[in-house]
């Protein structure tokens, strides 16, 4: 054998035959490219929002005994902690899904099974995004119920209207 | 220089499974695997948290009969292994950006794992303290 014949490419070199990629060279590594710096950009700020989240609702006055509906009322009160909350549920559900994209890609060697994993991950990202944006914008602390009555555990300050 | 000496001490096997490289075996590689996993959980537990905060919009007793349950010794546990998961992931998270941004970062990954178990233990046994008593005492 002479050394020619075992002169193989590495895969990364990319010389791989198209037939082989997944997509175009070019527009896979444009947005492999987008992810990596996503994930390193969304990281350090979710830290920031996740840490003062668990702060502010587990470790000051009574921690988890002070979660009610009149807590979420009284913080969404506030434009400061919809921005908080909605900008946290975004960057977290991103980086969630381009994460566990990842996985899936690393641990499923057939197409079929891949796009599967992959349509159920995003369609229930999509789905959790929406709800939790119309959460927080349709908020409505003061609910009644069909007869037009303030309903059951309703914070004190709607009695004062 | 110093990288070339590390490079010829090594024993051969190591260099070719891989293995005591930044990447494969060794503390690289299991800070990896804690990596996947808490990032997991993290992804599946908000999943979950988005379902019950928007039981806001049901009516104020049903979000307040879901988060009661929370409120008890057991559940406490579980919130503080998330807790404990979202610490890690964090401060690990930091560690992968600087040693992928900080011109020094690949010489000091080692160092910076080391931070981030000890900068784990404070955080999360401080966290741990407070939470119980708060939910043992109330
Ligand atoms: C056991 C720990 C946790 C507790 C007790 C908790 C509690 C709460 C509460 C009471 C709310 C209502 C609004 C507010 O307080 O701002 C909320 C909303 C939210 N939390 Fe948490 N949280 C926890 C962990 C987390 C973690 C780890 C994340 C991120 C990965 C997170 C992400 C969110 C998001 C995105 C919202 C807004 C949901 C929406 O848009 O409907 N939470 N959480
Ligand atoms: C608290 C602040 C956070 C920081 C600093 C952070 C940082 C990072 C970084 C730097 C990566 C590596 C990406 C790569 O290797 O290309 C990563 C991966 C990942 N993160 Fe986060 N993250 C945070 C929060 C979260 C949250 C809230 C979730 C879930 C909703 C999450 C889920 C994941 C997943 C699933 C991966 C993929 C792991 C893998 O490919 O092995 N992370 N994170």
């Amino acid at each position: 054998m002479s050394a020619q014949q075992l002169n193989i490419a590495a895969p990364r070199s990319g010389d791989i035959d198209p037939k082989y990629l997944r997509q175009s060279a070019s527009s896979s590594s444009n947005r492999e490219m987008f992810k990596w710096l996503f994930m390193r950009i969304s990281g350090p700020i979710l830290l920031v929002l996740i840490f003062v989240h668990l702060f502010s609702n587990l470790m000051v006055g009574d921690g988890v005994h002070g979660l009610n509906f009149g807590l979420v009322a009284g913080k969404w009160a506030s434009p400061l902690w919809q921005i908080w909350d909605l900008t946290m549920l975004w960057l977290a559900m991103i980086h969630g899904t381009i994460g566990v994209g990842t996985i899936i890609d690393d641990y499923t060697s057939k197409d079929r099974t891949r796009v599967g994993f992959k349509v159920a991950l995003y369609l229930a990202s999509v789905a959790i995004i929406v709800l939790g944006t119309l959460v927080i914008f349709t908020f409505e602390p003061c609910m009644t119920d069909a007869a037009g009555n303030l309903m059951d555990n309703s914070p004190s300050f709607c009695f004062n209207q | 220089m110093s990288t070339a000496t590390t490079a010829q001490q090594s024993p051969p096997a190591e260099k070719k499974s891989g293995r005591g490289t930044l990447y494969r075996g060794k503390e690289g590689m299991w800070s990896w695997v804690g990596h996947r996993i808490t990032g997991v959980v993290i992804f599946l537990f908000l999943l979950v948290h988005v379902l019950d905060t928007a039981l806001v919009r049901v009516s104020p007793e049903a979000y307040d009969a879901v988060i009661g349950t929370y409120k008890n010794w057991y559940m406490a546990l579980g919130e503080s292994g998330l807790v404990a998961a979202v610490i890690y992931h964090a401060f690990n998270g930091i560690r992968i950006v600087l040693v992928d941004f900080w011109k020094k970062g690949t010489k000091y990954h080692k160092q910076m794992l080391w931070a981030v178990m000890i900068l784990w233990v404070v955080v999360f046994g401080a966290f741990f303290v407070r939470h119980m008593m708060l939910v043992l005492g109330g």
